[in-house]
């Protein structure tokens, strides 16, 4: 590895990378910012129908449950959906980090954490979703009246279940990518390999995923 | 290998960086949650828009914080934040143009279809729809069988 630390490199003057990323890394980026434009047309879809709407339910009203606690509870589950992903996103930094300082042992424990806070977002989701089910609630019903008391259609119900279906199975992608890596570890392909790149890869795809719950999040639980 | 084609440059990373934008979403996050409790009793149409517009800003700092730190974005070189980012700006049309779009949608639908204004704010019945699943299983699957 170079360790020059020049001021001002002249990055197209050929011979490196002009981003001063490796290949993969790069194009992780570019996979990462088209996926942002797919679910940006997923959320101006659905604000664009929302605008043009003269009702549309409250999601205060929806989604109010609570495992075990029954319901009455706005906000309560969501909040606690987000604050698994926002931990699980943590806990993957410090395994990038650990990843820097080739410590495997960190760089396993703190993966596993991102996997069991992966999978308990998706058993909130699905609990979530059964329960909404049993409400009457699926892609083209919707048993929810509008926040004004006036019949709603059905567009609140599909682009609830497309949009977080379509988060939900990136979630699912990652935990997947997240344990190939954790096997990978753990069978020292990245100690023979010398470095811990790949992981940074799994990492910028897992907190995108962190990212687009963010948005998701706001656009229909809170507004 | 890889690696061999990227420079390593100086770090200025603050030691506690990663304790301290948790700490910042947290309380990001907090805030927001606050706000959308306190929305609930709010009927006023101006200030619930007002709330919803700070939602909105809150959410674009986290996205900064997350992007920024976690994805390491502000310490890459700027030659690699602008091939990701000025693509992104086009969002800035996108969201524009088509929730004015729809918004007008809406207001000539109600300026020029009555029929459409009176059906979609015509208050209907609630319907029996109990959180407590299990037992009014049954009874939200046949409600929704008859409409």
């Amino acid at each position: 590895m170079q360790t020059a630390t020049t001021a001002n490199p002249k990055w197209w003057n050929g011979g490196k990378s002009p981003f001063n990323v490796e290949y993969g890394k790069l194009m992780m980026w570019y996979f990462l910012m088209s996926d942002a434009f797919t679910f940006g047309a997923f959320l101006i879809s659905y604000g664009t129908i929302r605008f043009s709407t003269n009702g549309w339910p409250d999601p205060n009203v929806v989604f109010q449950s609570f495992p075990f606690l029954g319901s009455g509870l706005p906000l309560m589950f969501v909040s606690l959906m987000t604050f698994i992903l926002i931990i699980s996103s943590v806990t993957m930094v410090l395994a990038v980090k650990a990843g820097h300082e080739n410590n495997k042992q960190k760089v396993v424990t703190n993966l596993v954490w991102t996997i069991i806070g992966g999978i308990a977002f998706l058993s909130c989701q699905a609990w979530e979703w059964t329960h909404l089910h049993h409400e009457g609630a699926w892609w083209g019903a919707n048993p929810f009246l509008n926040a004004d008391g006036s019949q709603s259609s059905t567009n609140f119900t599909n682009y609830f279940f497309t949009i977080t279906g379509f988060h939900g199975f990136h979630v699912f992608s990652g935990v997947i990518i997240n344990i190939i890596m954790l096997i990978m570890t753990l069978n020292d392909t990245f100690e023979k390999r010398g470095h811990y790149l790949m992981i940074e890869k799994a990492g910028l795809y897992w907190h995108f995923v962190d990212l687009v719950w963010v948005f998701v999040f706001t656009c229909f639980y809170l507004i | 290998m890889e690696q061999s084609e990227v420079v390593q440059l100086e770090h200025h990373e603050n030691k506690n960086e990663v304790r301290n934008v948790t700490i910042i979403l947290t309380i990001l996050t907090i805030v927001e949650l606050v706000l959308g409790f306190w929305m609930m009793k709010i009927d006023q149409p101006n200030l619930r828009l007002a709330i919803k517009g700070s939602i909105v800003i809150l959410m674009l700092v986290k996205a900064f914080y997350i992007v920024g730190y976690f994805m390491h974005l502000k310490h890459e070189i700027k030659n690699l934040i602008m091939t990701i980012i000025v693509p992104l700006m086009l969002f800035v049309w996108f969201i524009a143009a088509f929730l004015y779009d729809g918004n007008s949608f809406k207001n000539l639908r109600n300026n020029y279809d009555p029929h459409f204004k009176e059906k979609s704010t015509q208050k209907v019945e609630a319907k029996e729809h109990n959180a407590e699943h299990g037992a009014t299983t049954h009874d939200a699957t046949e409600e929704h069988k008859e409409h």
